[in-house]
């Protein structure tokens, strides 16, 4: 049986993916280092810090941010921020009167080259489920609970956009700089299941 | 497909459980098969749609029970075999028995990166006037197609508003069998929460979805 280098042995799952990459790999269907610059990507260079680094920019710039609700596609892309699962995009603001969420009940469809991949959490059945039908329990869940006068708008991306929310900006930051507010937008907070919470000071 | 991968408005499947500190990867052979996976995409091999439908089509029970990179597995090998890149003899040995006939050339690593980093339109020309305009009201068709649709259940059948024209893109419908290219255009289309689930959901808030033109009629 196959070892790993612990000694211990792989599971079938292990191994059937091994067989399957060798296969590919010996007729020369794959190429390694495609592969690792594919893996780089995911894992080092995209996750929320670009989103956040939006929303800080939306926050701050009146224009940006006009720019980013018209037409985020194009705003995005000429910040190099486009790509796979995210060419196609567009920004929700959040207000005073609307909160927007998203999901994809059908599948697992997220902007990835501003958020990266997605969490578990939002490709697992029970928030796929449910967050359609009951937005209000399943933000409640994570610890978000908003008022009946506020809107619930929910995105089910299923086509060919995908969705950013552009969260409210928290009370008592305006002394921030543009990095230091950005600090601050959490990846749920661009799903729509959190907040942005205000730093907390010191005394 | 009228299949599990339908999840939207089902109850009973319990808490939405988060990991703090998520990992991209949980394990080395996740990462093997995302990587797999888009490699084949972007050589040619399928399109998003086909993979969609191969992952649809995943039978309930294992549907339900598998990881997320499980199912992405599975349906990764059912295209390879579908297309006549690898069998399944090839798999249980491990090595290639030079079967299959699909030698399209393996995405390089100037195109991996350059498909993660610039825009990738999928926007077509679509000769057609739209049928729709914002504000139109709308009924999305009741139908169960065999096919694959990105049309769920939960709206079918329900009255909602244009809210906007987004465009047209390759309808899924046909992309995800092979079929010649459809372009198609595609409406974000809104519904109040009470049109979806009844009286009991609250006044103010809706649903916004985006569904192509054949999933429609006038309201």
């Amino acid at each position: 049986m196959a070892k790993h280098k612990h000694g211990a042995p792989l599971s079938d799952l292990q191994l059937r993916v091994k067989a399957l990459e060798a296969v590919l790999r010996e007729k020369a269907l794959v190429d390694e280092e495609a592969l690792d610059a594919l893996t780089d990507h995911y894992e080092n260079k995209v996750g929320p810090h670009i989103g956040a680094e939006l929303v800080a920019r939306a926050w701050t710039d009146p224009q940006f941010k006009r720019d980013l609700l018209e037409d985020a596609s194009a705003t995005v892309a000429a910040l190099g921020y486009a790509g796979l699962e995210g060419t196609h995009i567009a920004v929700k603001e959040n207000t005073e009167e609307v909160h927007n969420v998203v999901v994809c009940t059908l599948c697992s469809c997220y902007p990835w080259s501003t958020l990266g991949l997605p969490p578990t959490w939002y490709k697992s059945a029970p928030y796929r489920s449910r967050v359609v039908k009951d937005p209000r329990g399943v933000l409640e869940e994570f610890g978000l609970y908003l008022s009946e006068q506020i809107e619930v708008r929910v995105w089910d991306s299923n086509a060919d956009l995908r969705y950013l929310v552009l969260p409210r900006r928290p009370g008592g930051t305006d002394d921030l700089s543009c990095a230091e507010l950005a600090e601050l937008v959490t990846r749920d907070s661009m799903i729509g299941t959190a907040a942005v919470a205000a730093p907390a000071r010191e005394q | 497909m009228d299949g599990v991968h339908d999840l939207g408005g089902m109850d009973n499947f319990g808490d939405v459980e988060r990991e703090v500190d998520e990992p991209v990867f949980h394990a080395p052979w996740e990462r093997s098969v995302f990587t797999h996976v888009l490699a084949m995409l972007g050589a040619g091999h399928y399109n998003i749609d086909e993979f969609r439908r191969t992952t649809e089509r995943i039978p309930p029970v294992p549907y339900l029970a598998s990881s997320y990179y499980e199912r992405w597995l599975a349906s990764l090998v059912a295209l390879l075999k579908e297309k006549g890149v690898v069998t399944e003899e090839e798999l249980l040995a491990g090595k290639s028995l030079d079967a299959g006939s699909d030698r399209l050339p393996a995405l390089d690593k100037g195109k991996a990166q350059y498909i993660t980093t610039n825009p990738i339109s999928v926007l077509q020309e679509c000769n057609s006037v739209p049928r729709y305009k914002t504000g139109d009201e709308v009924v999305a068709k009741v139908m169960s197609p065999a096919h694959h649709t990105r049309l769920p259940r939960y709206v079918r059948g329900r009255r909602g508003k244009v809210e906007r024209n987004n465009g047209a893109f390759l309808l899924p419908d046909r992309n995800a069998h092979g079929a010649q290219a459809t372009p198609a255009f595609n409406y974000s289309v809104r519904f109040s929460s009470r049109e979806l689930w009844g009286e009991d959901a609250p006044a103010k808030d809706s649903l916004f979805i985006d569904l192509f033109e054949s999933y429609l009629e006038e309201g």
